[in-house]
């Protein structure tokens, strides 16, 4: 008997991967439109006024930013409408009939999500290059860090997914925590430009953590540890991990 | 032999305080066709979603080809085809690309011959490249049980499969039915066209209450519980039965222009020819005579208003 439905992992992120080349112009191009928009505002039009943050140039300093603003937003919608949707036409019936566990549909699932999440951020890396000239100091680390994120954050759009009711629901994640979290994460700025308490405070935005990691692995300076930011997206990582382990225990809103 | 389907104690009761099912124990023989028969919201879905793993039993034991519904969840469910009641698919999708899904969601190795063969059967074959979207009702219909007989299961459950079906595609599924039941797959189906159910079946069990009222063969149950009625149209309208008749329980009808005589089909002294020579004895005329068995709808009426 099959130990690990390997083909059943296979199905459903091949047809998820499908789905995104379906909506290719709303999976891709709507990234790197976006991307180049940003650039042109705050690169070029307000960046030609700004002087170097961290001894690097502002236009490049956004970059990790830019990039990890889409992929948290991308991952979460992703990965939540990836169950959502089956959950709302009906069709989830035939992932829990299946003989798949609920580790390898999370698996499949989300690894559909983040391949999606790291291929948009390594299009909007390439975007930027056409605007600023790019130094990557830590390679693997940048990688591995977009990675991570994308994991993680496919994990917390999961989550969603199962947790929503309605597409209100769904979308109100995304626009009222994930990007506003973002934003005032330091996406377009270094916390170290703010005075206090506001510095203090956004040391509680878990999106200070990643932005800051990813940014060091660019320019190999950020605003907390690069140890703090690891240990923030593993404990991320786990509390997810752990959240959908209970779901899939107690069937919480996926079978009654 | 080993019943492909074993079910005891199931209980379902939701957290509303709503008991769906009450305790039930039934079998399933390898390669029949079984027929729940059962009124709406008798808990004929819910057992099917919990033998399928849509739902989560209270409590009991479901086994499948002898395999644990919830230790052995793998190999269980590897051999349950599900057709549910309401139409469910990606209506982006391909026919071709959803049916191929749902054969490696399942973990088969891919087999397009096979598939092809299913869609031909099923008469999809010349949709297979359509959105899912652009097909009509009956069509989606017949997605969906391709999708069930994607991974060539050995049991499969039909919820209702000719609810708002029309005559063509009814008369096609049974078809595909009776195929599969010559190559040994079992069928569980509900239905609410009892005539069907005595027509496919080979054994019925009927469901009220979230509890199993009766499991039988048509055969035997039709046997078992079938009343027989003989009908005698008078040549001359009668006012009263004659005392002389009283052995036998007898109605009146239409105006006193017909004799009515129920009597048990199973009994080896049915009184009919005994009644007919007393009926000549005494110079009772009558013009017609017609006899009719009662069907399996009558039979399951009867039962569940017993319950």
């Amino acid at each position: 008997m099959l130990r690990i439905n390997h083909r059943g992992m296979w199905a459903i992120y091949r047809t998820e991967m499908q789905r995104a080349f379906r909506t290719i112009w709303q999976s891709i191009v709507t990234p790197v439109i976006t991307t180049a928009l940003y650039f042109v505002v705050f690169g070029a039009a307000i960046g030609s006024h700004m002087q170097q943050v961290g001894g690097v140039d502002y236009g490049a300093f956004i970059v990790p930013g830019l990039m990890m603003l889409t992929i948290l937003t991308q991952s979460v919608s992703n990965a939540s409408i990836a169950i959502y949707f089956p959950k709302f036409t009906g069709t989830l019936f035939e992932l829990l009939s299946a003989p798949l566990s609920a580790f390898e549909a999370v698996v499949a699932y989300v690894g559909a999500a983040a391949t999606k999440s790291v291929g948009i951020g390594l299009i909007i890396l390439l975007t930027a290059t056409f605007f600023v000239r790019i130094e990557i100091l830590h390679p693997f680390w940048m990688l591995a860090f977009l990675l991570i994120t994308s994991i993680a954050f496919s994990l917390f759009g999961f989550i969603i997914g199962i947790w929503a009711k309605s597409f209100e629901q769904l979308a109100i994640i995304p626009s009222l925590v994930v990007t506003p979290l973002t934003f005032l994460g330091g996406a377009f700025y270094s916390i170290d430009m703010l005075s206090q308490p506001w510095r203090a405070i956004s040391l509680f935005n878990p999106v200070v953590y990643l932005v800051s990691g990813f940014r060091w692995s660019f320019h190999g300076v950020g605003d907390v540890s690069i140890a703090a930011s690891l240990a923030f997206m593993t404990c991320f990582m786990a509390l997810c991990l752990a959240i959908l382990w209970w779901m899939f225990r107690t069937g919480y809103r996926l079978k009654p | 032999m080993q019943p492909i389907l074993s079910i005891s104690g199931v209980e379902k009761r939701y957290d509303s305080g709503l008991t769906a099912l009450g305790g039930i124990d039934l079998e399933v023989r390898r390669g029949e066709i079984f027929a729940l028969l059962g009124p709406n919201g008798a808990g004929k879905t819910t057992l099917i979603s919990i033998i399928c793993g849509t739902v989560t039993m209270s409590s009991g034991r479901v086994l499948v080809g002898g395999h644990d519904i919830v230790r052995d969840f793998r190999a269980a469910r590897s051999i349950i085809g599900l057709v549910p009641q309401e139409i469910a698919l990606d209506i982006f999708s391909t026919v071709w690309n959803t049916v191929r899904f749902s054969r490696g969601l399942f973990g088969r190795s891919p087999d397009p011959a096979y598939l092809e063969q299913l869609l031909r059967d099923l008469s999809l074959w010349d949709k297979r490249d359509s959105k899912v979207i652009e097909l009509s009702g009956g069509m989606k219909r017949r997605v969906m049980i391709a999708k069930a007989l994607s991974h060539e299961p050995e049991l499969l459950f039909l919820d209702e499969p000719t609810a708002g079906v029309d005559v063509n595609l009814r008369r096609d599924m049974w078809a595909v039915v009776r195929r599969l039941r010559d190559k040994g797959v079992t069928i569980v189906l509900t239905t609410h066209y009892i005539e069907e159910a005595e027509e496919m079946a080979d054994r019925v069990g009927v469901i009220d209450h979230g509890r199993v009222l009766l499991v039988e063969d048509i055969a035997t149950l039709m046997e078992k519980m079938g009343k027989r009625r003989l009908t005698l149209t008078l040549q001359h309208p009668m006012a009263a039965i004659p005392a002389e008749l009283a052995a036998w329980p007898l109605e009146l009808a239409a105006d006193g222009h017909q004799i009515l005589y129920t009597f048990d089909a199973r009994a080896d002294a049915t009184g009919m020819p005994a009644l007919l020579k007393r009926l000549g004895e005494l110079g009772i005329d009558f013009k017609d005579l017609d006899t009719e068995r009662s069907s399996l709808e009558e039979i399951f009426i009867s039962l569940v208003e017993r319950a």
